[in-house]
Protein backbone atom coordinates (compact mmCIF):
# COMPACT_ATOMS: atom_id res chain seq x y z
CA UNK A 1 0.00 0.00 0.00
CA UNK A 2 2.44 2.36 -1.03
CA UNK A 3 1.96 5.65 -1.89
CA UNK A 4 3.10 6.95 -5.02
CA UNK A 5 5.75 9.85 -5.00
CA UNK A 6 6.82 12.31 -7.40
CA UNK A 7 10.85 12.58 -8.08
CA UNK A 8 12.08 15.28 -9.05
CA UNK A 9 15.28 15.10 -11.78
CA UNK A 10 15.92 18.66 -13.28
CA UNK A 11 14.24 21.48 -14.26
CA UNK A 12 14.91 22.85 -17.81
CA UNK A 13 14.25 25.88 -20.03
CA UNK A 14 11.15 24.49 -22.22
CA UNK A 15 10.35 21.11 -22.92
CA UNK A 16 11.00 18.79 -26.09
CA UNK A 17 8.12 16.17 -25.39
CA UNK A 18 10.27 13.70 -27.84
CA UNK A 19 13.05 13.52 -25.00
CA UNK A 20 11.09 11.13 -22.47
CA UNK A 21 9.98 8.59 -25.14
CA UNK A 22 11.68 5.62 -23.84
CA UNK A 23 13.51 7.39 -20.88
CA UNK A 24 14.23 5.29 -17.96
CA UNK A 25 13.96 7.00 -14.50
CA UNK A 26 14.95 5.35 -11.32
CA UNK A 27 13.95 2.01 -10.47
CA UNK A 28 12.62 1.72 -14.38
CA UNK A 29 9.83 4.63 -13.66
CA UNK A 30 8.82 6.26 -17.02
CA UNK A 31 10.00 9.89 -17.02
CA UNK A 32 7.29 12.37 -17.70
CA UNK A 33 7.30 16.24 -18.09
CA UNK A 34 5.17 18.67 -15.94
CA UNK A 35 5.37 21.93 -17.16
CA UNK A 36 5.26 25.60 -15.30
CA UNK A 37 4.75 28.51 -17.39
CA UNK A 38 8.41 28.06 -19.42
CA UNK A 39 9.86 25.94 -17.48
CA UNK A 40 9.63 21.97 -18.04
CA UNK A 41 10.21 19.41 -15.10
CA UNK A 42 11.31 16.32 -15.83
CA UNK A 43 9.53 13.77 -13.37
CA UNK A 44 8.87 10.01 -12.64
CA UNK A 45 6.79 8.28 -10.27
CA UNK A 46 8.58 6.39 -7.19
CA UNK A 47 7.49 4.29 -4.52
CA UNK A 48 7.29 5.54 -0.30
CA UNK A 49 8.72 2.06 0.37
CA UNK A 50 11.75 3.05 -1.02
CA UNK A 51 11.98 7.12 -0.85
CA UNK A 52 9.86 7.85 2.08
CA UNK A 53 11.62 9.64 4.64
CA UNK A 54 12.81 6.08 6.61
CA UNK A 55 13.34 4.23 3.72
CA UNK A 56 15.40 7.23 2.00
CA UNK A 57 17.31 7.51 5.13
CA UNK A 58 18.52 3.88 5.08
CA UNK A 59 18.76 3.56 1.25
CA UNK A 60 21.10 6.58 1.22
CA UNK A 61 23.77 4.45 3.30
CA UNK A 62 23.27 1.32 1.19
CA UNK A 63 26.56 1.83 -1.60
CA UNK A 64 24.69 -0.28 -3.95
CA UNK A 65 21.28 1.39 -4.07
CA UNK A 66 23.14 4.51 -4.15
CA UNK A 67 25.04 3.49 -6.86
CA UNK A 68 21.86 2.64 -9.03
CA UNK A 69 19.81 5.81 -8.35
CA UNK A 70 22.50 8.29 -8.74
CA UNK A 71 23.34 6.74 -12.66
CA UNK A 72 19.38 6.73 -13.05
CA UNK A 73 19.27 10.13 -12.22
CA UNK A 74 21.99 11.31 -14.05
CA UNK A 75 21.14 9.41 -16.80
CA UNK A 76 17.62 11.83 -17.03
CA UNK A 77 19.77 14.90 -16.49
CA UNK A 78 22.69 14.13 -19.04
CA UNK A 79 19.69 13.32 -21.58
CA UNK A 80 17.93 16.70 -20.87
CA UNK A 81 21.25 18.67 -20.44
CA UNK A 82 22.10 17.16 -24.26
CA UNK A 83 18.67 18.83 -26.01
CA UNK A 84 18.11 21.89 -23.38
CA UNK A 85 19.43 24.28 -20.95
CA UNK A 86 18.99 22.48 -17.40
CA UNK A 87 19.34 22.91 -13.92
CA UNK A 88 19.97 19.35 -12.32
CA UNK A 89 18.53 18.73 -8.85
CA UNK A 90 20.38 17.53 -6.18
CA UNK A 91 19.49 13.92 -5.48
CA UNK A 92 16.44 12.41 -3.98
CA UNK A 93 14.21 15.59 -4.33
CA UNK A 94 10.67 13.97 -3.85
CA UNK A 95 7.16 15.38 -3.76
CA UNK A 96 3.74 14.09 -2.45
CA UNK A 97 2.51 14.23 -6.10
CA UNK A 98 2.69 16.22 -9.60
CA UNK A 99 0.73 19.50 -7.63
CA UNK A 100 3.04 20.00 -4.77
CA UNK A 101 5.81 20.30 -7.59
CA UNK A 102 4.17 22.60 -10.02
CA UNK A 103 4.15 24.54 -6.65
CA UNK A 104 7.08 24.40 -5.75
CA UNK A 105 8.43 25.20 -9.29
CA UNK A 106 5.97 28.39 -9.28
CA UNK A 107 7.44 29.49 -6.32
CA UNK A 108 10.68 29.34 -6.68
CA UNK A 109 10.39 30.41 -10.87
CA UNK A 110 12.89 33.79 -10.39
CA UNK A 111 15.65 31.22 -8.93
CA UNK A 112 15.60 28.62 -11.74
CA UNK A 113 15.49 30.92 -14.17
CA UNK A 114 18.54 32.88 -13.02
CA UNK A 115 20.01 29.41 -12.54
CA UNK A 116 19.32 28.68 -16.30
CA UNK A 117 20.31 31.65 -17.27
CA UNK A 118 24.10 31.31 -15.81
CA UNK A 119 23.92 27.69 -17.52
CA UNK A 120 22.78 28.19 -20.71
CA UNK A 121 25.92 27.48 -23.48
CA UNK A 122 27.89 26.52 -20.67
CA UNK A 123 29.48 22.93 -19.90
CA UNK A 124 30.67 21.66 -16.66
CA UNK A 125 34.42 19.85 -16.52
CA UNK A 126 36.11 18.51 -13.47
CA UNK A 127 39.62 18.40 -12.87
CA UNK A 128 41.38 16.10 -9.87
CA UNK A 129 45.39 16.28 -9.41
CA UNK A 130 47.16 13.65 -7.39
CA UNK A 131 50.15 14.18 -5.88
CA UNK A 132 52.70 10.72 -5.25
CA UNK A 133 54.53 11.65 -2.23
CA UNK A 134 56.07 8.44 -2.19
CA UNK A 135 58.21 9.73 -4.70
CA UNK A 136 60.24 11.79 -2.59
CA UNK A 137 64.43 12.92 -2.55
CA UNK A 138 66.23 10.50 -1.07
CA UNK A 139 68.34 10.77 2.00
CA UNK A 140 71.69 12.01 1.45
CA UNK A 141 73.54 9.71 4.10
CA UNK A 142 75.43 11.00 7.25
CA UNK A 143 78.86 9.99 8.10
CA UNK A 144 79.69 6.19 8.80
CA UNK A 145 80.31 7.04 12.72
CA UNK A 146 76.72 7.53 13.12
CA UNK A 147 75.39 5.47 16.00
CA UNK A 148 72.39 3.03 14.78
CA UNK A 149 69.34 5.05 17.02
CA UNK A 150 70.49 8.22 15.50
CA UNK A 151 70.71 7.33 12.16
CA UNK A 152 67.38 5.76 12.74
CA UNK A 153 65.65 8.70 13.51
CA UNK A 154 67.27 11.26 11.42
CA UNK A 155 66.08 8.97 8.60
CA UNK A 156 62.33 8.96 9.82
CA UNK A 157 62.71 13.11 10.55
CA UNK A 158 64.13 13.45 6.85
CA UNK A 159 61.19 11.21 5.66
CA UNK A 160 58.37 12.96 7.44
CA UNK A 161 59.91 16.18 6.37
CA UNK A 162 60.49 15.21 2.78
CA UNK A 163 57.05 14.16 2.71
CA UNK A 164 55.41 17.43 4.28
CA UNK A 165 57.43 19.46 2.05
CA UNK A 166 56.48 17.94 -1.20
CA UNK A 167 52.85 17.97 -0.18
CA UNK A 168 52.93 21.55 0.25
CA UNK A 169 54.75 21.54 -3.15
CA UNK A 170 52.36 19.35 -4.57
CA UNK A 171 49.58 21.56 -2.69
CA UNK A 172 50.92 24.62 -4.55
CA UNK A 173 51.21 23.20 -7.60
CA UNK A 174 47.30 22.13 -7.70
CA UNK A 175 46.37 26.05 -6.40
CA UNK A 176 47.89 26.80 -9.92
CA UNK A 177 46.69 24.36 -11.76
CA UNK A 178 42.87 25.88 -10.12
CA UNK A 179 43.62 29.08 -10.69
CA UNK A 180 44.41 28.83 -14.68
CA UNK A 181 41.36 26.74 -15.41
CA UNK A 182 39.23 29.51 -13.11
CA UNK A 183 40.41 32.04 -15.20
CA UNK A 184 39.50 30.49 -18.24
CA UNK A 185 36.01 29.20 -16.83
CA UNK A 186 32.95 31.18 -16.35
CA UNK A 187 32.52 29.88 -12.39
CA UNK A 188 34.27 27.08 -10.60
CA UNK A 189 34.11 25.70 -7.23
CA UNK A 190 36.11 22.86 -5.37
CA UNK A 191 35.11 19.18 -3.97
CA UNK A 192 36.69 18.46 -1.09
CA UNK A 193 38.80 15.53 -1.79
CA UNK A 194 37.21 12.55 -2.56
CA UNK A 195 37.58 9.43 -0.27
CA UNK A 196 40.23 7.21 -0.93
CA UNK A 197 38.36 3.51 -0.11
CA UNK A 198 35.65 4.86 -2.57
CA UNK A 199 37.64 6.44 -5.14
CA UNK A 200 40.87 3.84 -5.01
CA UNK A 201 43.39 6.05 -6.08
CA UNK A 202 46.95 6.40 -5.12
CA UNK A 203 48.99 8.83 -3.42
CA UNK A 204 46.94 12.18 -2.39
CA UNK A 205 43.82 14.18 -3.70
CA UNK A 206 45.62 17.47 -3.80
CA UNK A 207 42.42 19.02 -6.56
CA UNK A 208 38.98 18.33 -6.92
CA UNK A 209 38.14 20.99 -9.02
CA UNK A 210 34.78 21.69 -11.52
CA UNK A 211 34.59 24.18 -13.88
CA UNK A 212 31.72 25.92 -15.73
CA UNK A 213 33.05 26.41 -19.15
CA UNK A 214 31.65 28.46 -22.12
CA UNK A 215 30.77 25.84 -24.76
CA UNK A 216 32.99 27.54 -27.42
CA UNK A 217 36.11 27.62 -25.19
CA UNK A 218 35.74 23.65 -24.50
CA UNK A 219 38.56 22.91 -26.73
CA UNK A 220 40.79 25.61 -25.10
CA UNK A 221 40.24 23.78 -21.67
CA UNK A 222 41.14 20.13 -22.72
CA UNK A 223 44.37 21.92 -24.59
CA UNK A 224 44.76 23.86 -21.24
CA UNK A 225 44.49 20.82 -19.06
CA UNK A 226 47.06 18.75 -21.23
CA UNK A 227 49.28 21.99 -20.84
CA UNK A 228 49.36 22.61 -17.30
CA UNK A 229 49.83 18.79 -16.71
CA UNK A 230 52.76 18.86 -18.65
CA UNK A 231 54.26 21.82 -17.00
CA UNK A 232 53.42 20.01 -13.76
CA UNK A 233 55.32 17.06 -13.76
CA UNK A 234 54.79 16.00 -10.19
CA UNK A 235 51.05 15.78 -10.15
CA UNK A 236 49.08 13.33 -11.80
CA UNK A 237 45.66 15.09 -14.05
CA UNK A 238 42.42 13.60 -14.59
CA UNK A 239 39.77 15.41 -16.67
CA UNK A 240 36.59 14.40 -16.52
CA UNK A 241 33.45 15.68 -18.24
CA UNK A 242 31.53 17.10 -20.02
CA UNK A 243 28.73 17.31 -16.76
CA UNK A 244 25.78 18.70 -16.85
CA UNK A 245 26.10 21.97 -14.36
CA UNK A 246 25.31 19.80 -11.36
CA UNK A 247 28.25 22.24 -9.16
CA UNK A 248 26.91 25.37 -10.41
CA UNK A 249 22.79 24.58 -10.70
CA UNK A 250 22.93 26.54 -6.84
CA UNK A 251 19.68 28.96 -5.86
CA UNK A 252 20.71 30.82 -2.73
CA UNK A 253 17.94 30.31 -0.60
CA UNK A 254 17.42 34.00 -0.53
CA UNK A 255 17.73 34.00 -4.06
CA UNK A 256 14.13 34.85 -4.12
CA UNK A 257 14.43 38.05 -2.20
CA UNK A 258 16.95 39.87 -4.33
CA UNK A 259 15.36 41.59 -7.35
CA UNK B 1 55.43 -0.07 -0.26
CA UNK B 2 57.10 1.14 -3.69
CA UNK B 3 59.55 3.85 -4.02
CA UNK B 4 59.20 4.36 -7.86
CA UNK B 5 58.00 6.89 -8.86
CA UNK B 6 54.35 5.50 -10.12
CA UNK B 7 52.68 6.20 -13.88
CA UNK B 8 52.55 10.28 -14.14
CA UNK B 9 51.60 10.21 -17.59
CA UNK B 10 50.65 14.03 -17.54
CA UNK B 11 46.10 13.50 -18.40
CA UNK B 12 43.92 10.91 -18.41
CA UNK B 13 40.99 11.57 -20.60
CA UNK B 14 37.91 9.82 -19.34
CA UNK B 15 35.63 9.15 -22.33
CA UNK B 16 31.93 9.74 -21.58
CA UNK B 17 30.88 6.52 -20.55
CA UNK B 18 32.94 5.47 -17.65
CA UNK B 19 31.88 8.02 -14.85
CA UNK B 20 33.17 7.09 -11.96
CA UNK B 21 30.71 6.81 -9.15
CA UNK B 22 32.38 8.94 -6.78
CA UNK B 23 32.36 11.60 -9.18
CA UNK B 24 29.00 11.64 -9.46
CA UNK B 25 28.94 11.60 -5.70
CA UNK B 26 30.19 14.52 -5.82
CA UNK B 27 27.65 16.17 -7.78
CA UNK B 28 24.33 14.83 -7.04
CA UNK B 29 25.36 15.12 -3.46
CA UNK B 30 27.08 18.30 -2.83
CA UNK B 31 25.37 19.73 -6.21
CA UNK B 32 22.61 20.37 -7.68
CA UNK B 33 19.95 22.30 -7.62
CA UNK B 34 18.84 22.04 -3.41
CA UNK B 35 15.19 22.93 -2.86
CA UNK B 36 13.08 21.32 -0.30
CA UNK B 37 11.68 18.23 -1.16
CA UNK B 38 8.05 16.63 0.79
CA UNK B 39 10.25 14.27 1.96
CA UNK B 40 12.91 15.81 4.08
CA UNK B 41 16.21 14.89 4.27
CA UNK B 42 19.54 16.21 4.23
CA UNK B 43 21.92 14.91 1.68
CA UNK B 44 24.61 16.36 4.45
CA UNK B 45 23.51 13.64 7.08
CA UNK B 46 24.60 10.76 4.29
CA UNK B 47 27.50 9.20 5.57
CA UNK B 48 30.12 9.10 3.03
CA UNK B 49 32.75 8.15 5.70
CA UNK B 50 30.42 5.24 6.58
CA UNK B 51 29.72 4.13 2.81
CA UNK B 52 32.99 3.98 2.24
CA UNK B 53 33.97 1.68 5.56
CA UNK B 54 30.86 -0.77 4.36
CA UNK B 55 32.81 -0.60 0.74
CA UNK B 56 35.84 -1.49 2.77
CA UNK B 57 34.25 -4.46 5.13
CA UNK B 58 32.50 -5.75 2.39
CA UNK B 59 35.06 -6.58 0.15
CA UNK B 60 36.79 -7.62 3.17
CA UNK B 61 34.17 -9.72 4.22
CA UNK B 62 34.30 -11.46 0.36
CA UNK B 63 37.87 -12.47 1.68
CA UNK B 64 37.51 -14.17 5.08
CA UNK B 65 34.32 -15.73 6.38
CA UNK B 66 31.32 -14.01 7.54
CA UNK B 67 31.06 -15.11 11.53
CA UNK B 68 34.05 -13.19 12.12
CA UNK B 69 32.97 -9.86 10.71
CA UNK B 70 31.68 -8.05 13.41
CA UNK B 71 28.64 -5.84 12.19
CA UNK B 72 29.22 -1.85 13.45
CA UNK B 73 25.09 -1.62 13.77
Amino acid sequence: MAEALTYLYAITRGTEPDLVRGLEGIAGSGVRWIEVADLGALVSDVDEDEFGEAALRRNLEDLEWLGTTVRAHNRVVEAAAAALPVAPMGLATVYYGDDRVRERIAERAEGFESVLDRVTGRTEWGVKAFADLSAAPADPGEPESERPGTAYLRKVRHRTKSREESKQEALQQAADVHASLAELAEESRTHPPQSRELAGYDGVMVLNGAYLVDDARADLLVEEVRELAERHPKLRVELTGPWPPYSFATILEDERETP
Amino acid sequence: MTSEPRDLSPVELRGPGEVALVDLLDRLLAGGVVITGDVTISLADVDLVKISLRALISSVQAEIPAQEVSRDD
